[in-house]
């Protein structure tokens, strides 16, 4: 065993030794592959956590929403449909909820605006509002300051602000402005007795399925949408084969693919000397294997480890701050928020296995190719 | 003593190799021990977030705000100009990072 070790110990210098002649070269490629695995692995941690954070916080979403449509737009539900829906078997509480959005035309941001359903709880009254707190950054606002807004009438309209959402829910509600029902429908001009949708919460979650082909059958010109739905939609956003992560995965794995290829399809005039006077002075083809198996394994691993430590610390230390900009698109406001770490083992392993694998295999197939062939051919480049 | 000794293992190009590898794989793992306690740390702001987001009956991440269609992506229009899905024609850059919704890939095609 000690002296296996020690044989490997000696093919690791040489291979270092080999590395360290195209020094140049081989840093380069280690920074790519790096900067490769960090590119994937900062977009599986991302999207993982992001998809655990949407499924923990949308958890609580109504069981279904019923919203009004007219001539396939959103419209706005009249009291009768409230009536309507009130007396279904099955459904514990119907609420009618308020909300929209507000363009501001000088930070060119659009705010959501909502009524709570309990005003007081949030610290909401006639007059003053709750704020999100990029809002707040974005505007300069301090407490129990003032937010000025032009009304849909045209009139400026002015709200003492009572409080700031919390920091810790700016994934949720960083551009939302919650402010008391009667300011809601003075300042958009809301018809009286409106609403925007309603809210349903059923007794029984197994009997959302009938519930919703009820609504449906009761108010057929209303479209009905499940928590169920909200939360694949979000599990869809950020899975593996679509969504945000395809578009920034494409070119990382088309720019990986490029570079193993390239590896896997030939060797360097340089190298294929070196295999043949190897062989000259005596190695065997699997020494000459072994060596080149550790050339592959420490890049990668090294490329691996590295990559995916940098790929760590930006997703969850440094709030995946490259992200932003992508994320960003043309939106002002943008939430800074805190991800909880979630670690996949089997998305762990299966990152593992697209990024070690086919370097290392790139590495040792065209190795054998050139070992096994006489070494002379091989010096002399007939190969 | 101790650190002359070191000096002359590392002295080999395999001692180094190995223990720089040993190294990264240490702070590899290291990772796994800083995930179990930032998720101790943000736990309680995550269950704020969550107990928030049942209060007001919230329903969609705030990750893209430019427009409604992406800001509420559960409660998307369907057929509005410029507002269809994401997915769609595109008009927004965020709109062509999300994927079309669930309620309207079930939907019939609009083109």
């Amino acid at each position: 065993m000690r002296t296996w070790i020690e044989k490997q110990k000696y093919l690791i210098d040489f291979t270092l030794s080999s590395l360290a002649r195209r020094k140049v070269k081989n840093l380069g490629l280690l920074f790519l592959y790096t900067v490769i695995v960090f590119l994937l692995a900062s977009v599986m941690l991302f999207t993982q956590a992001l998809r655990r954070e949407a499924a923990a916080s949308l958890a609580g979403a109504p069981d279904v929403i019923v919203q009004r449509m007219v001539a396939g737009r959103h419209d706005l539900i009249s009291p009768d449909y409230i009536g309507k829906l009130g007396n279904l078997r099955g459904v514990r509480k119907t609420e009618s909820r308020l909300w929209g959005y507000y363009y501001d035309p000088i930070e060119r941001a659009n705010y959501t605006v909502m009524v709570p359903g309990s005003a007081g709880q949030e610290g909401v009254s006639t007059g003053r509002v709750a704020v999100g707190q990029e809002i707040a950054r974005r505007l300069g606002l301090t407490l129990n300051g003032k937010i000025l807004l032009t009304a849909y009438s045209g009139e400026s309209r002015s709200f003492d602000i009572a409080r700031f959402l919390p920091l810790e829910s700016e994934l949720l509600t960083a551009d939302l402005l919650l402010m008391s029902e009667e300011d809601f429908r003075s300042f958009f001009g809301y018809p009286a007795g409106q609403y925007t949708d309603i809210a349903l919460t059923v007794v029984n979650p197994q009997e959302v399925h009938n519930i919703a082909g009820k609504i449906a059958n009761r108010l057929p010109d209303s479209r009905v949408i499940l928590r169920e739905e909200i939360l694949r939609t979000y599990d869809s956003i950020f899975n593996w084969r679509e969504g945000v992560v395809l578009a920034l995965l494409s070119g990382a794995v088309i720019a990986f693919a490029i570079f193993a290829l390239e590896k896997a399809s030939g060797l360097s005039a340089d190298e294929k000397r070196e295999i043949g006077i190897l062989k000259a002075i005596g190695w065997e083809t699997g020494d000459v294997i072994r060596m080149k198996f550790w050339e592959g394994a420490l890049i990668s691993l090294t490329a691996f480890f590295l990559g995916y430590t940098a790929a760590y610390l930006h997703v969850f230390r440094f709030a995946a701050a490259l992200f932003e900009p992508v994320l960003k698109g043309w939106s002002t406001l943008y939430p800074q928020f805190e991800l909880v770490p979630t670690l996949d083992g089997f998305e762990l392993a299966t990152l593992f296995f697209f990024t070690v694998f086919p370097y290392a295999l790139a590495t040792i197939v065209p190795i054998w190719r050139a070992a096994v062939t006489d070494p002379d051919s091989v010096m002399r480049g007939s190969l | 003593m101790i650190a002359v000794r070191l000096g002359s293992r590392l002295a080999r190009r395999s001692h180094r190799a190995l223990a720089f590898l040993t190294a990264i794989v240490g702070l590899f793992l290291l990772t796994f021990a800083d995930a179990a306690w930032l998720r101790n740390c943000r736990a309680p702001g995550a269950r704020a977030q969550a107990e928030l987001a049942k209060r007001l009956g919230l329903t969609d991440l705030c990750l893209f705000t430019e427009a409604r269609y992406t800001r509420h992506l559960s409660q998307a229009d369907w057929h509005s100009a410029f507002q269809e899905y994401p997915g769609a024609f595109e008009h927004f850059p965020s709109g062509s990072l999300v994927s079309p919704t669930e309620p309207a890939k079930r939907h019939a095609n609009l083109d």
